[in-house]
């Protein structure tokens, strides 16, 4: 890896060998890790069925490749620690603990939804687990990363009058390295200091545009941090083990001091973007060497190779898992679709209603008396 | 003559503009090697090379700064944004830059530059790729705002759009982008800006429209016994005034239809111009019929939001009744 001269003290020390933490851990936990990155998988065959049977309206970007890294980060962090992300993000909300029926029921658009099925795939939102969505634009959610740390620490030392103890990790797609509001985010958490972990998540292309033909020194983007004096490190994301082992120190680091970090995580998308992506971009062969390293067999290999679960227990688990995405769906199925009447004008204020202006009652309850519905 | 799609008319605009000037060169995310979110740059990157049809980082307020330098150097950029819900991150170029720099140098500079960009609902999108923002466009002085309702109108706005020596941001309803298809002619043409079309001619009521809502218009007058006008405006701004007022000075009724939120949509002004114009032919008070003052919402309520020919249906009963 280069490292630009005079930045040497920006860089992490060097992880400890895989297995260093993990090992130490018991396979109980280790093994519902490997649960949950099966739950993840399932979920996003499913999705990507449902998409196409035209159950699921909107854009949908499915996190298939990627599961070690949201599993992996999500390990190392207290539930109290706030996450954000961009659109790529059903993985993140479920390795967070959202229910997979409201994350399904989100992306059907039915009232059941995480977000009363007004957001969609993009857009997840689950207080209770501190997860501050799910993005659409592309690197927006960067500045928002920093203003979530600079919220912890503000409550937790100049009003609770304690010490900052949370960590914010923000996550983004190596995209959004190109955009601006990521350079200002980084320029700011660099110089309030604030406790953040940026993690690229970068699985080497931006839709159909390499990373290489988009961003600069794509193979040492840890400079770009390095240039806002943030210390950053480099992760293998293929590996779930390996991804827990990197960032408990780091995340325990930035709780320690306060300071903020950047990770770039080196993943790989196995589908397309989006639904609607002939994925002409890149050779077929490429993807086979990635999809040789599939992060979850490669831990199912490994909890076999310690006795952790054999044939029977990992069929099980598949099993288990499939039913529980099934019970998803027809939940998320069931759930009503949100109906004008009670939903159009709801939650753009603080008033149920919002000041609709100009008429006496909302103007769509009038013109639409009985021509709405068609959509089920 | 071709039989040509909005996108395919786009796209050959695109190409034959490229070939008469090369001063036209065209950039965005994935526009050239993969011919664009909704192709419509599709073959142009075969055909150019990647010296004319530039693929860029995600960056839209870099792309829309740096066409605004290109523009300032005397090219003819014609950058895409892949939604218009991603204008967001340029509108500070767009509007404190493009907009102002004619006035901001008496003349000495100016911008020669189309922004084209994907508009409107109707495709299952979520919000950020459903938005119709015209208005908020239309508000700032010095741009130029166009929207095209037909393959014909969008190959011979864009054209003039490109030789435009002021900016222009070309909205181009997605919602039709392969609705349907029209015959466009295969030699270049312009359609120029500011002058709305007569879609129909009628006598007891006329319809005001733009984009991809002029397709609901059209269904809702062939249900109407009513002899209905519709005119497609076409150019947002600076707007054809003169044939909305020749029109309701004819009918002494108006609706106007926009997929935008209704508070300060464009139809406001236009209903603001024809009551200051037509205040003594008019039998009926200007209806508009538009999206609701929301958010625009996820695909379940899509409908419900969008302008349909139910609700165009009702307000022309209710203001051929008044
Ligand atoms: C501001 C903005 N511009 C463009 C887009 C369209 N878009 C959505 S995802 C995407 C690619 C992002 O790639 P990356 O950040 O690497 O994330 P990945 O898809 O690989 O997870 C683009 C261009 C957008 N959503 N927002
Ligand atoms: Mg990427």
């Amino acid at each position: 890896m280069q490292t630009a001269i005079g930045t040497d003290h920006l860089d992490f020390s060097v992880p400890e060998p895989r297995n260093a933490l993990t090992s130490k851990l018991g396979s109980d936990t280790t093994t519902s890790w490997l649960r949950d990155m099966m739950l993840i998988r399932e979920f996003e065959v499913r999705t990507m069925q449902a998409y196409q049977d035209r159950k699921i309206g909107g854009f949908c970007h499915v996190y298939i490749g990627q599961e070690a890294v949201a599993v992996g980060t999500i390990a190392a962090l207290e539930k109290k620690d706030p996450l954000v992300t961009a659109y790529r993000d059903h993985g993140h909300a479920l390795a967070r603990g959202m229910d997979p029926k409201y994350c399904m029921a989100e992306m059907y658009g039915r009232i059941g939804g995480c977000a009363k099925g007004k957001g969609g795939s993009m857009h997840m939102f689950d207080r209770i687990n501190n997860l501050y969505g799910g993005h659409g634009i592309v690197g927006a959610q960067t500045p928002l990363g920093a203003g979530l740390a600079f919220g912890t620490k503000y409550i937790d030392e100049v009003i609770e009058k304690g010490r900052s103890n949370r960590v914010t990790l923000c996550f983004l797609g190596d995209g959004a390295l190109n955009q601006g509001a990521f350079h200002e985010a980084l320029n700011l958490a660099g110089l309030l200091e604030l406790p953040v972990i940026y993690i690229v998540e970068n699985n080497g292309y931006s839709m159909g545009t390499a990373i290489h033909r988009g961003t600069t020194m794509a193979d040492s983007i840890c400079e770009k941090a390095r240039g806002y004096g943030i210390r950053a490190c480099e992760i293998d994301g293929m590996d779930v083990l390996n991804v827990y082992d990197a960032m408990k120190p780091l995340v325990d680091e930035v709780r320690e001091t306060g300071r903020p970090a950047f990770v770039d995580m080196r993943t790989y998308r196995f589908k397309g973007h989006s639904m609607s992506d002939p994925r002409k971009y890149r050779p077929r062969e490429e993807e086979e060497v990635y999809e040789s390293g599939d992060p979850i067999a490669k831990l199912r290999d490994t909890l076999m190779s310690q006795g952790a679960i054999d044939d029977a227990g990992f069929k099980a688990l598949g099993k288990e898992i499939r039913l529980e995405v099934r019970d998803a769906m027809k939940w998320a199925e069931a759930s009503p679709a949100p109906t004008p009447e009670e939903e159009l004008y709801r939650d753009v204020y603080v008033e149920a209603w919002g000041p609709y202006t100009g008429t006496t009652e909302p103007q769509m309850i009038k013109e639409c008396e009985g021509t709405h519905g068609q959509d089920g | 003559m071709a039989n040509l799609t909005l996108v395919q008319a786009i796209n050959l605009a695109l190409v034959q503009e490229m070939e008469k000037d090369d001063r036209v060169l065209i950039l965005g995310e994935d526009v050239g090697l993969n011919g664009g979110v909704f192709r419509v740059t599709d073959g142009l990157f075969k055909r150019f090379g990647g010296d004319r049809i530039v693929d860029t980082p995600l960056a839209e307020s870099g792309i829309i700064g740096t066409s605004i330098g290109l523009a300032m150097a005397g090219l003819r950029p014609v950058p895409e944004i892949q939604f218009e819900g991603f204008l967001g991150p340029a509108y500070d170029q767009i509007c404190s830059h493009a907009a102002r720099m004619r006035t901001r140098t008496r003349g000495a500079f100016t911008v020669p530059l189309t922004i084209r960009v994907p508009v409107g609902g109707g495709i299952h999108a979520p919000e950020l790729h459903s938005d119709s923002p015209e208005a908020i466009y239309a508000h700032q002085p010095g741009l130029k705002v166009v929207m095209p309702a037909s393959p014909y109108d969008a190959k011979g706005l864009l054209i003039s759009a490109i030789r435009d020596p002021d900016p222009v941001i070309f909205f181009e309803p997605k919602r039709i982008y392969r609705a349907f298809r029209e015959e466009v002619p295969e030699d270049e043409y312009t359609v120029p800006i500011g002058k709305a079309r007569v879609v129909c001619e009628g006598d007891d009521l006329t319809i005001v429209s733009w984009g991809a809502s002029v397709v609901q218009c059209m269904q809702a007058i062939e249900r109407s016994s009513a002899s209905i006008e519709l005119i497609d405006m076409r150019t947002i701004y600076p707007f054809d005034i003169d044939a909305v007022e020749e029109s309701v000075s004819k009918t002494g009724r108006c609706v106007i239809v926009h997929e935008a939120p209704r508070t300060c949509g464009f139809g406001a002004e236009i209903a603001t111009q024809i009551m200051e114009r037509c205040f003594l032919q008019l039998e009926a008070p200007v209806q508009r019929v538009a999206g609701f003052d929301t958010i625009m919402p996820y695909y379940k309520l899509e409908n419900d939001y969008l302008p349909d020919a139910d609700r165009i249906e009702l307000a022309i009963q209710e203001i051929g009744a008044y």
